[in-house]
């Protein structure tokens, strides 16, 4: 308990301090917001009445705690180019990137982890050879280069899946993408378990188990991949954050409308309430993921808490 | 993601199991008479605060048994830089994977800095009626234009080929530059951190934990749009959002160096904190740097090439390898080469990198253990 208060209190200065340096980047960009958002042809007095409603005259400290607090009700302001309430469209968007995420994390856990087993049972085969090649490949693709070859070919030319679109939970239009976002967090997460094996299958313990007449696959089974698993875990709950990260590029390449489509246009359109709403959302959501995994993390592996 | 902070994590519990496999091979030494020196290397250079009693035992029996060998970075001096460089060399040399990602490299600098001369055509020139010329080995490409383009046109009837190549300049200069001036930032943080400890060293990881808890593209996104979207910002961006992991690395390296006695000797002495650091801590560093600017290289091509791609990185007409897929993504279902080609020459140089990451990791990092 007093772990998971420990992590909990380390958490909230590093979310605080987060959304401190965001709202200070976005908002010392040259250029008067309320112009921007509305348009050339306007007269100065409505400018200032507008920045007055707005407190845009006030300290930008005072104006990050405001915002901040607002934040905390869930309210993100207001699109300059949409018109309608940040947190509305991002609570539209989100359950789009957690359908992604979590389809991309299922596809790297379900490639990565028997990859990686079977590469370390296997040690120094061929077999081994080929997982670690395709490990590397994996890694080294840039994520819109494999999404663009896989529309290419399992889109135009054998047409097995759509080439673009999202259809909520429907699987045809989720396939690509996440096995395009999932692919490389597949590689690392190979890469890990196969490493991480090999290193308990040179503990004492396994030793100790296999003198004791215990078959390998046992030993691997009932001994190793426990204590292999660990950084394992670990990994995968970093990843949460690279997929999402992956996920502007995946959604951006697939017309999925999730947060990270957001983001890019609110880019574009330089929209900064949309923009920071939208990154503020995402980057809270991954510490609080990761929060929630280090705290698991205690439960699963005890020595962690003495730390 | 990146790598180092898997690393990192791991390491976090590390003590324990690499005492454990330290163990093991002196056990496998002794019966099997086996070399198993690069694990003694991994596991001297861990929390020395742990470790230290049996660290001098080992470098004992080490001693011992290969008077003529001593692993530099587990001796209680200086590591000589030459040293450094032929181990890395070597390495290179003696991983099958490496060597050929060392040659990779070595070719995709040669064409960098002298696109120019392979450059066959302008790859600014537009020119209207070459407009999607495909490949030259492609069948009809011939009866669409009497020139002939190796990998085609794109859209604006530009030699696709000229363009990767001028390309490889700037994903040359994005490999190199921002790599570089993150590890300085994170090398100086971190060696403050863990030097004077306190406060100082609360702030500055803090400041890391705070960094290092965007997810890097969103972050780097945001940069870019509050400097603008042009090549020279990527630079800044690209420089300032990825040093959390290496300070966290160097700060590590600088606790477990603090202790040792060579650095305690200079302290007595007199020697200034700043001469320490620079002298006798960050020389015991580079290893680790080395293995982090390889595996940092790869990384911030590939967060180029993604911001490119989303239009908030190199402006056209640069050609940029991530703004052309980006651009030519449109013409992918009627002119695929324009979109595929330059995501080849990404892997192909990103690939490369990874290569020797790998294997320096493989050789030099003290952080890594791979079988």
């Amino acid at each position: 308990m007093r772990y998971i208060l420990k992590r909990l209190l380390t958490t909230i200065p590093i979310i605080i301090g987060v959304s401190f340096l965001l709202y200070v980047m976005l908002n010392i960009v040259p250029g008067d917001p309320v112009a921007l958002m509305m348009g050339e042809h306007i007269n100065p007095d409505t400018i200032e009445r507008v920045r007055a409603r707005m407190n845009l005259d006030d300290p930008l400290m005072i104006r990050f705690v405001k915002y901040l607090l607002d934040a905390l009700h869930g309210d993100f302001g207001y699109s300059y180019k949409l018109k309608r309430e940040v947190s509305t469209l991002i609570w539209q968007a989100f359950p789009n990137t957690l359908i992604l995420a979590v389809s991309g994390a299922l596809v790297s856990w379900i490639i990565g982890i028997p990859a990686g087993i079977i590469s370390a049972v296997k040690k120094n085969t061929w077999i081994d050879y080929a997982v670690m090649t395709f490990a590397l490949i994996g890694v080294s693709m840039p994520v819109f280069w494999a999404g663009l070859l896989g529309q290419y070919f399992f889109g135009l030319k054998l047409q097995w899946l759509p080439i673009s679109g999202f259809d909520g939970l429907n699987i045809k239009y989720i396939i690509m993408p996440a096995v395009v976002l999932g692919w490389s967090a597949a590689a690392t997460i190979a890469r890990l378990t196969r490493s991480s094996l090999l290193e308990v299958m040179s503990s004492d313990y396994i030793r100790t188990a296999r003198e004791k007449g215990l078959l390998r696959h046992q030993v691997v089974v009932g001994h190793a991949l426990k204590n292999a698993f660990l950084p394992v875990i670990t990994v995968m709950t970093i990843q949460v954050a690279s997929l999402l990260s992956g996920a502007v590029i995946t959604e951006t390449i697939f017309g999925i409308p999730g947060i990270g489509r957001i983001a890019v246009s609110a880019i574009q359109t330089r929209d900064m309430p949309l923009l920071q709403g939208s990154v503020m959302f995402a980057t809270v959501l991954i510490i609080l993921g990761n929060l929630l995994a280090d705290i698991l993390y205690g439960f699963i592996d005890p020595r962690i808490k003495y730390h | 993601m990146s790598d180092w902070i898997t690393t990192m994590r791991n390491s976090s519990f590390g003590p324990f199991q690499r005492k454990t496999i330290r163990y093991m091979h002196e056990i496998e030494q002794q019966i099997e008479g086996s070399n198993a020196e690069p694990d003694i290397k991994n596991a001297t250079r861990e929390d020395e605060n742990n470790l230290l009693e049996d660290n001098s035992q080992l470098s004992e029996k080490q001693s011992d048994k290969e008077p003529d060998k001593m692993p530099e970075d587990q001796d209680d001096t200086m590591i000589a830089a030459d040293s450094i460089w032929r181990e890395l060399l070597q390495s290179i040399y003696k991983d099958k994977k490496a060597f050929v990602g060392a040659i990779l490299v070595i070719a995709f600098v040669i064409i960098a800095l002298g696109a120019p001369i392979f450059a066959p055509y302008d790859p600014y020139e537009v020119d209207m009626a070459e407009m999607l010329v495909p490949p030259s080995f492609v069948d009809g490409a011939a009866e669409m234009s009497d020139n002939s383009y190796i990998i085609g046109t794109d859209f604006l009837g530009r030699d696709i080929m000229s363009r990767i190549i001028y390309g490889a300049r700037i994903s040359l200069a994005i490999g190199l530059i921002p790599p570089l001036i993150t590890l300085a930032i994170g090398t100086l943080l971190g060696m403050t951190a863990g030097y004077y400890g306190g406060k100082t060293d609360y702030l500055i990881m803090r400041l890391a934990d705070i960094c290092m808890s965007f997810p890097s593209l969103l972050l780097a996104m945001v940069v870019m749009y509050t400097l603008g979207a042009s090549l020279f910002n990527i630079f800044i961006a690209l420089s300032i959002v990825n040093w959390g992991g290496t300070s966290r690395i160097i700060r590590a390296q600088t606790l477990s160096l603090k202790q040792k006695e060579f650095v305690e000797a200079a302290r007595s002495m007199g020697v200034s904190k700043w001469k320490i650091l620079w002298r006798h801590i960050f020389p015991n560093c580079i290893p680790s740097l080395i293995v982090l600017f390889t595996l940092s290289v790869p990384e911030a091509i590939m967060s180029e090439a993604g911001l490119s791609f989303l239009g908030v990185g190199a402006q056209p007409p640069m050609p940029s390898w991530g703004l052309m897929i980006s651009r030519g993504k449109e013409y992918l279902f009627s002119s695929p080469w324009v979109a595929i080609t330059p995501g080849i020459a990404i892997f192909i140089v990103v690939i490369a990198f990874n290569f020797i990451g790998d294997g320096l990791r493989d050789a030099l990092d003290p952080y890594t253990k791979h079988d």
